[in-house]
């Protein structure tokens, strides 16, 4: 199996700087880096590597600021890096043309919003057959396949609605079928939850817990909560000031967080856990039932 | 007194200047006028040949579907049919005629301008000032390079009109594109569309409600125009204003003064609701 079978998504040494000097930067040189830093350059995403593996569900965690949207974005380059490679099925993204892009975006990754994105003056079914009208598909198969993808997010029935008649949570379940009758093998999801209150949150957690053992594919989930990221990911990054504090596996971010931002955000976990248990169960323990949801995921994915 | 002896005219050389331009381009304005005023003569044909019962039930409709309000829906045809009552319906509609081909070619100008400008923001910064000093610019000064070029009649009438009623559909097409929610351009960018695809499925239907207000001004500053070209030769309503003028006639200057205000009454009623019509379905 060569090595991008295995990894779908290879990030080596990923920039992005907002400045006016973007451009002209040198970025392996430090002393520039933090020159221009304090002329006023904000280093969204700083030098930052990481693979991903087909069928994962990757994390990122991290605060608001901390350039969670601006890494995912640069994988489709609706941000352009300003340094890095990319490679997204042994293809290498950055070095795309424009065209080349173009038919990257529409058939090899999908992505979800926190503000949804909907097309307002679109119907449910139009919007996602959006993405499949983009391709030049024909009226009647595009809205076969959108009705399909509207079922499995269980919207059937809705397809004549307009977006704002919709509830937030199941104008995200649009948000959701739009990318998934992509059929893409990349999801890239940014807070596609932060905005919808806690119990439907929870519910549309499950959904994608339910979907993902049905589709398998390979998705970067951005969050700024961190029972959100235990609950769905395999594998997760906490991010801080544009870089990757720590990777792993959430339940060992958890037992052992390597510095104290990331001690900060597993604290309450820790503390619940340890309430719980009331210091005959390890806290451990209960972590890993937290992550149970994911446990069972992986068990009858693989 | 300003000394005479130094008084200079600049008259005589743009005389020249516009003599020399009008003969070096002839086939251009020949061919300009005849486009406009084949234009002319056609609507004002279907204008006219539109039985006046029927256009006072087509308004009364259409005000009707737009409203579902029973005073507000027979107004803009009872207005209307005072107009006849005063006996300016051919006239009236010589007026409106003149107003639809000068919105049809502002249109024609504008929309692609205004999304020229919202695409380029070079473009934006080019154009801008000119709109600036277009709109603080009196109408009357308009019909000074009409007339140069066109001479009197209805064609510098419309070039007149064009020039004083472009200036709001470019705006609000530039403004309607640029205000665009960035989430929702970033979700079709996203999903692999083209600056041309993004363009035709989602900043120009989302820009509509603003395109349309803008031509709702448009045409409601056509009309005003209209009216002033009249003292080049354009004729129908501003004609009659200009004899009762002259004539200190005050009685026919209130018919006529009615008449203007109960047309622009009803074209705004009618391209307002096309603003609402437009702004129900995306909520
Ligand atoms: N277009 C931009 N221009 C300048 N700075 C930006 C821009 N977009 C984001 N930033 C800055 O980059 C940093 C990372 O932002 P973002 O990627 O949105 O973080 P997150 O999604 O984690 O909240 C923030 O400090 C933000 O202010
Ligand atoms: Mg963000």
């Amino acid at each position: 199996m060569g090595r991008q079978d295995f990894n779908l998504v290879e990030v080596e040494r990923l920039w992005k700087v907002y400045h006016k000097t973007e451009k002209t930067l040198n970025l392996s040189d430090p002393e520039a880096v933090e020159k221009a830093e304090a002329a006023g350059a904000v280093i969204a995403v700083r030098d930052v590597s990481f693979q991903i593996k087909r069928g994962e569900v990757f994390v990122i965690m991290g605060l608001s600021g901390s350039g969670k949207s601006t890494l995912i974005r640069c994988l489709t380059r609706l941000i352009e890096p300003s340094a890095g490679v990319i490679r997204v099925a042994g293809k290498e993204v950055t070095s795309m043309d424009a065209e080349e892009l173009t038919a990257f975006r529409r058939g090899e990754a999908a992505m979800v919003f926190q503000h949804y994105g909907l097309l307002p003056h679109r119907n449910v079914l139009e919007n996602v057959a959006f993405g499949l009208k983009l391709r030049g598909l024909a009226h009647e198969l595009r809205e076969a396949r959108a009705q399909e993808a509207l079922r499995q997010v269980g919207l059937a029935g809705w397809e004549k609605k307009y977006p704002h008649q919709l509830s937030g949570g199941m104008q995200q379940r649009v948000g959701i079928a739009r990318a998934l009758v992509q059929d893409t093998d990349l999801l890239l999801m940014d807070e596609p939850f932060s905005g919808l209150d806690p119990l439907i949150r929870r519910e549309m957690q499950d959904e994608l817990i339910r979907l993902q053992k049905e589709w398998q594919k390979t998705i970067v989930f951005v969050t700024h909560d961190l029972g959100e990221a235990l609950r769905l990911g395999d594998r997760m990054a906490v991010m801080g000031a544009g870089v990757f504090v720590q990777v792993g596996r959430p339940q060992d971010i958890v037992m052992h967080p390597t510095d104290e931002y990331v001690q900060r955000f597993v604290q309450d976990e820790q503390r619940i856990a340890q309430l719980l248990d009331k210091g005959r169960v390890s806290w451990v323990r209960s972590i890993e039932a937290h992550a149970s949801a994911r446990t069972g995921k992986v068990a009858a994915g693989r | 007194m300003f000394p005479s002896d130094i008084e200079f005219h600049v008259a005589p050389y743009i005389s020249d200047f516009v003599k020399w331009i009008t003969v070096a381009w002839e086939p251009f304005f020949t061919a300009f006028s005849n486009m406009v005023l084949g234009m002319l003569l056609q609507i004002e044909h279907l204008l006219v040949a539109i039985p006046w019962w029927l256009w006072i039930i087509a308004v009364t409709v259409i005000a009707w579907r737009q409203t579902h309000e029973v005073v507000k829906a027979i107004m803009p045809g009872l207005l209307l049919f005072t107009v006849g009552i005063f006996g300016f319906w051919g006239i009236a509609m010589e007026t409106l005629g003149i107003v639809i081909v000068s919105v049809i070619i502002s249109l024609l100008l504008g929309i692609p301008l205004g999304i020229a400008m919202a695409v380029s923001d070079r473009c934006n910064t080019m154009v801008t000032p000119i709109l600036d000093a277009m709109q603080t610019m009196p109408s009357f000064v308009y019909l000074i390079p009409a007339l140069m070029l066109f001479g009197l009649g209805k064609v510098p009438g419309v070039v007149a009109t064009v020039i004083y009623a472009l200036p709001p559909v470019v705006r609000l097409t530039n403004l309607g594109i640029r205000q665009v929610s960035s989430s929702v351009q970033e979700a079709a960018l996203a999903f692999g569309a083209t600056s041309w695809q993004l363009m035709k499925e989602v900043r120009i239907p989302l820009a509509m409600p603003s395109i349309l207000a803008g031509i709702n001004q448009t045409t409601m500053m056509a009309l005003a125009m209209v009216v002033i070209a009249s003292m080049i030769g354009a004729g129908g309503m501003g004609e009659v204003v200009l004899i009762c003028t002259n004539r200190i006639d005050v009685g026919g200057g209130f018919e006529a003064g009615w008449a203007i205000v109960v047309l622009a009454i009803v074209i705004d009623r009618l391209t307002q609701g096309l603003v609402r019509r437009w702004d129900t379905p995306g909520g």
